[in-house]
């Protein structure tokens, strides 16, 4: 290259111009990043941006911006501009952290913006003997230049605060370079270069090929260690792209417990792993405990505690009936989390996946009674948050509501629907349900249908009422039963109920179709609008006698006695009604209860190498040393030119601040005093129009 | 001292040095008895927190807890009315422990606890008392009324009083709760506003004293009225201010570093945006006569850029040693740490136009301003808009 051009190019790459612009160009790339979800799975983006344009952002990077090649290059810039601004700089800093400029003219001193000129009571040499002591008491390093006509005595302090230009700025370049190493660069290399490439995710470990594992010695990588308790592993998973590399570890980790604690309100307290880990060279073991905040540095490798997940927890299941005609158990079904079971019967086939499970389940089941304290006014609401930040107005009801679990049932056309059932019965309002809940895609959360216990505590009442009034078989028996109860006594008793018996089977027709759905249609069809609610009315009103009768048999049959209706009975026949209602939509053979389980947690474990961190950490420490010496050590410097009759003083300093008028008015006062001199008779901060330059360096 | 204040003509505008000695005697000769006063109750202080609450800390904290002693005795050596200020705070959280006597539920039951010194009660005085400091700092602004400025200056001094205690009986009412669930009350966003709005205003009480001007006021202060609706909207909507227990996450000794650290940095942020807004109106003639003049507001405006960025600095490393902590690794991108880079890259930019290209006047006062919003996205903007690793500082 030509030797002009080489050295714009240094000009260029060094200048405060090109730096800003880095540093705002980084600045815009690092919104784009926070706003744009970083490394979420590529189909997620194209829903997001479309067809269109989805392509041209994953082109530019955008859905992993930290990562792009141009980003990085921006960074390699930074790193290069601040390293050649250091190198440019350090000569004049250095040459102006030494000299202490005693041989300025004095015309030079006179352009000072700062300057005065007293009028000494003593001779030159007591003149410049003072103001040696002068400057030395006042924290000054002075050099004194004799001239013919008197002496100059230059006088600076703070220059050491120009050090912190190289410590701030050489922590930059520190800095970038550590964080360089630790990124994913390192790795891209090895890729690019070709020996490696990501495999997916989802196979053994032992069918992992070669060339998408790495070995010990790979300087840095971070990866998840997914342990089940009682299980040991000796690899860390990276995440490649799409894909995943295999990392070695220089031990192996075997998990022996991991501990969940909560705090009363049930928020979680502590998550803690208890692992053994043996060294794979000389066979040693040692036991921790990893938790969060608390990780784990052994052979150059940190272990963090990340999060957690079932390690393949055992569940004993029941599946209770929902098909028509068929009451009771199916059948009973064990499995592991993570495992795929057929559940079969006559009329259906499915694949059961059971994906997780979780033995706490945490929930507020505050019912937003508090509504008093939210609709308290002025005074009242003001009072209500005085006193301590213990309480609040609104209480909460978190509770811990017992295990629960998640599966799939994949019919043999391979449609998957989710289902979310808890294990024990949850309380609402004095009323006990089971809970399950479902929902066709990943996309929508749970809805949940509640199925209510009777008074003994026992859910089979309700299948077993359900059971009855969906069987075709028994509308007839039951209508009639209903009927007669309804209609007791009397001599055409028998006439009235006979219409009675018919609604009341066409009302379990309907309601056997698809609920309350089928008869509110039923009701739009055939009812005029304005009559609408009172035969609404009527229709759930026969239901509920209708399920109530169905709950009498159903008791007759167990041989239990029947009741009196009561407000709450009332309220279970309803709560019943309506989780039949609900069940016609459950689209499952069965509800799969959890009988019991033999818990297993599995700790994932974050394990890292950063070799960049000591060089992080060491740049850290320069940058707020270098930082704070900038800002705060204020290079001044004094200019004393001490001649026969009167004896000028001047000061500079580095940055221009308000202080620096005040710093020189007090040094001109206590040279005045020292010098036992009149008062100054000109002490000039400039106003700020004066052409004075910004900063005083060239002077 | 009022010279500096007004525009006077130029041979005047010149800060005074703070009770400048004609020659300058050793800093330790130059305090007097109620400087020593002073650093010896916070010496007595430490030493009696270290024996008598020595069970709820650690090592940590013992370190913490000594290395206050000599920093806050030279803030108050160095701005004397800090003094009075820590002795209100001092006296008011021990009179609100002695109080509760070691039962929450007197926060109810005693008249003082009710309504002065249980947490909750404090911050609101804060809050009233803030906002009231506007109003007089505005009357004093559009009315030239020094009394005016004087009541909005004491008043705030008041609210700092009230906010600082309020979150020193705060925390030790989380212990009251549970041994367990005790700890220090920087740890949600409601908590973190009682901090921002307590730093801002002691930044600008700080720089009142020193500048010698009170005009300044009516703008720091709309920043910090702003911080404490917000406050108040999420006391009462949201309830936010419930005592909660530390999630794992939070249960580090950085958080008690990292927190503050970052709050100097964005009240001093704060009061730039502000000190710069004066400025714009006074370029333009409004309210010129009323302000300092301009080169006093640009100083103060450089002063609390230049001390948020060294504190920002730090807290930001803090931030990225904790996250090596807690989450292995010290940088990830996440969209908290992002903008605290931007942030800080902005307002390295800003020193770097003042200082190598002499940049001053209004452009620098427009990126104060402008600063301010980068700076705010980052502090509640992020929790709302964008998901993260931080996400229990979420609204
Ligand atoms: C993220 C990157 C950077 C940061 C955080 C940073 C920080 C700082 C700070 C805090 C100051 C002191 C400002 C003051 O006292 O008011 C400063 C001064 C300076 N910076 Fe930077 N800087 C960075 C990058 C650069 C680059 C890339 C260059 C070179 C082009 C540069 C050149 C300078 C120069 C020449 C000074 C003046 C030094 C003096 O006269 O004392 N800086 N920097």
């Amino acid at each position: 290259m030509h030797r002009g051009s080489a050295r714009a190019l240094f000009e260029l790459l060094s200048s405060m111009r090109f730096a800003i612009a880095l540093l705002t160009i980084l600045s815009i790339a690092s919104v784009i990043g926070t706003v744009v979800k970083q490394n979420d799975p590529l189909n997620a983006y194209l829903n997001q941006f479309g067809p269109f344009w989805f392509p041209i952002f994953e082109t530019l990077g955008l859905y992993s911006v930290y990562n792009a090649g141009w980003f990085i290059v921006i960074l390699a810039f930074l790193v290069l501009s601040t390293s050649l601004c250091i190198v440019r700089q350090t000569a004049p800093m250095l040459r102006e952290m030494r000299s202490f400029r005693e041989h300025a003219r004095e015309v030079s001193l006179r352009q000072f913006a700062h300057r005065a000129v007293l009028v000494p009571g003593v001779d030159i040499p007591e003149a410049i003997a003072r103001t040696e002591a002068y400057l030395q008491e006042n924290g000054f390093a002075s050099r004194s230049n004799l001239r013919s006509d008197g002496a100059l005595v230059a006088a600076k302090q703070g220059s050491i605060g120009r050090a912190g230009y190289f410590l701030a700025h050489g922590a930059i370049v520190l800095i970038c370079i550590g964080g360089l190493m630790d990124g994913n660069l390192p790795l891209r290399l090895k890729m690019w270069l070709g020996d490696k490439q990501p495999t997916a995710g989802n196979q053994l470990i032992a069918n992992i090929p070669e060339s998408s594992r790495l070995g010990l010695d790979n300087p840095s990588f971070r990866g998840d260690v997914y342990i089940p308790e009682g299980r040991t592993t000796t690899f860390a998973v990276l995440a490649a792209g799409d894909g995943i590399l295999l990392q070695e570890l220089p031990f192996n980790i075997t998990l022996e417990r991991f501990h969940i604690d909560h705090y009363e309100n049930g928020m979680p307290k502590r998550f803690a792993s208890d692992i053994v880990v043996a060294d794979r060279m000389s066979g040693e073991t040692e036991s921790h405990t990893i938790e969060v905040n608390k990780p784990l540095t052994l052979r150059g490798v940190t272990l963090y505690q990340s999060s957690f997940e079932d390690g393949g927890s055992k569940l004993r299941l029941k599946a209770r009936s929902l098909l028509a005609g068929r009451p009771g158990v199916l059948s009973t079904l064990e499995g592991a989390v993570g495992e795929n079971l057929p559940f079969a019967g006559e009329a259906f086939s499915y694949t059961l996946e059971i994906t997780d499970f979780k033995a706490f389940n945490v929930e507020d089941l505050s019912t937003g009674e508090s509504a008093d304290a939210q609709s308290a006014q002025g005074l009242a609401r003001l009072q209500q948050h005085l006193g301590s930040g213990a309480r609040s107005p609104t209480p909460r009801d978190m509770r811990n509501v017992g295990p629960s679990f998640t599966f799939k049932l994949r019919d043999e056309a391979g449609q998957a629907r989710e289902f979310h059932n808890y294990m024990l019965p949850i309380e609402q309002d004095g009323r006990w349900f089971l809970y399950t809940g479902l929902r066709d895609s990943q996309a929508e959360s749970f809805r949940y249908m509640r199925m209510p216990l009777d008074e003994d505590g026992r859910v089979e009442t309700w299948f077993a009422v359900r059971d009855l009034l969906l069987d075709p078989a028994q509308r007839k028996a039951l209508a009639e039963r209903f009927a007669a109860r309804s209609i007791s006594g009397g001599d055409n008793a028998a006439a009235m109920r006979t219409p009675l018996v018919q609604s009341a089977v066409q009302t379990l027709e309907l309601f056997a179709e698809r609920g309350y759905e089928t008869l509110g249609a039923f009701i739009e069809r055939t009812v005029p609008e304005a009559e609408r609610g009172q035969a609404a009315d009527v229709l759930v009103r026969l239901l509920q006698g209708i399920v109530w009768e169905a709950w009498m048999e159903v008791r007759g049959n167990a041989g239990l006695a029947s009741l009196e209706i009561t407000p709450e009975r009332a309220t279970y026949v309803n709560d019943s009604i309506a989780a039949i209602s609900d069940s016609l939509f459950y689209g499952a053979p069965a509800y799969l209860q959890l009988d019991s389980f033999d818990e297993r947690l599995a700790t994932v474990l974050q394990a890292t190498r950063s070799p960049g961190q000591p060089l992080v950490y060491l740049g850290s420490l320069m940058l707020v040393l270098g930082v704070f010496a900038m800002l705060y050590i204020r290079e001044r410097r004094l200019f004393v030119l001490v001649q026969a009759n009167e004896t000028l003083v001047t000061m500079s300093s580095n940055r221009k601040a308000l202080d620096v008028d005040e710093t020189f008015q007090r040094h001109v006062d206590g040279l005045a005093a020292a010098l036992g001199a009149q008062a100054p008779t000109a002490a000039t901060p400039a106003p700020r129009s004066s052409p004075a330059p910004v900063t005083d360096k060239g002077a | 001292m009022m010279d500096i204040a007004r525009s006077t003509p130029p041979a005047q505008t010149r800060p005074r040095p703070p009770a400048a000695p004609a020659s300058r005697k050793h800093w330790l000769r130059q305090l007097g008895p109620l400087d020593w006063l002073y650093a010896l109750a916070l010496a007595a202080g430490a030493g009696f927190a270290l024996a008598y609450y020595q069970h709820a800390m650690d090592a940590f904290d013992d370190i913490i807890l000594v290395l206050h002693v000599p920093v806050l005795a030279a803030i108050g050596w160095h701005w004397k009315p800090f003094r009075g200020f820590l002795a209100a705070v001092a006296a008011l959280s021990l009179a609100s422990i002695a109080l509760y006597d070691g039962d929450l539920a007197r926060a109810e039951q005693t008249f003082f606890l009710k309504y002065l010194i249980s947490s909750q009660t404090a911050i609101m005085w804060m809050s009233a008392l803030i906002f009231i400091a506007t109003g007089a700092y505005w009357l004093g602004l559009i009315a030239r009324s020094e009394f005016g400025e004087r009541t909005g200056s004491t008043l705030t001094w008041i609210a700092a009083v009230m906010g600082t205690v309020g979150l020193f009986v705060r925390w030790y009412e989380s212990y009251l709760i549970g041994p367990e669930i005790g700890h220090i009350p920087i740890s949600n966003l409601y908590e973190v506003f009682v901090l921002f709005t307590l730093m801002t205003a002691l930044l600008y009480l700080y720089y009142e004293g020193r500048y010698a001007t009170r005009q300044m006021g009516a703008f720091v202060m709309i920043v910090i009225s702003a911080a404490v609706g917000f406050l108040l909207w999420y006391t009462f909507t949201r309830e936010a201010h419930e005592i909660q227990p530390l999630i794992p996450a939070l249960q580090s000794y950085w958080m008690k570093v990292h927190v503050p650290t970052n709050f100097i940095g964005y009240g001093a942020f704060a009061v730039s945006a502000m000190v710069g807004t004066a400025y714009l109106l006074a370029e333009r003639g409004i309210l010129a006569s009323r302000l300092p003049a301009l080169r006093v507001l640009e100083d103060v405006m450089y002063k609390a850029i230049a001390i948020g960025f060294a504190f920002f600095t730090i807290a930001t490393i803090l931030g990225a040693l904790w996250a090596a902590e807690a989450w292995g690794t010290y940088w990830q991108w996440d969209p908290k740490e992002t903008w605290a880079l931007i942030v800080w890259l902005n307002y390295a930019t800003w020193l770097h136009m003042r200082l190598t290209k002499g940049l001053r006047g209004a452009v620098l006062a427009w990126w104060a301003v402008i600063g301010l919003f980068v700076t705010t996205f980052a502090f509640v903007g992020v929790n709302m808009f964008l998901t993260g690793l931080h996400s229990y500082g979420a609204l």
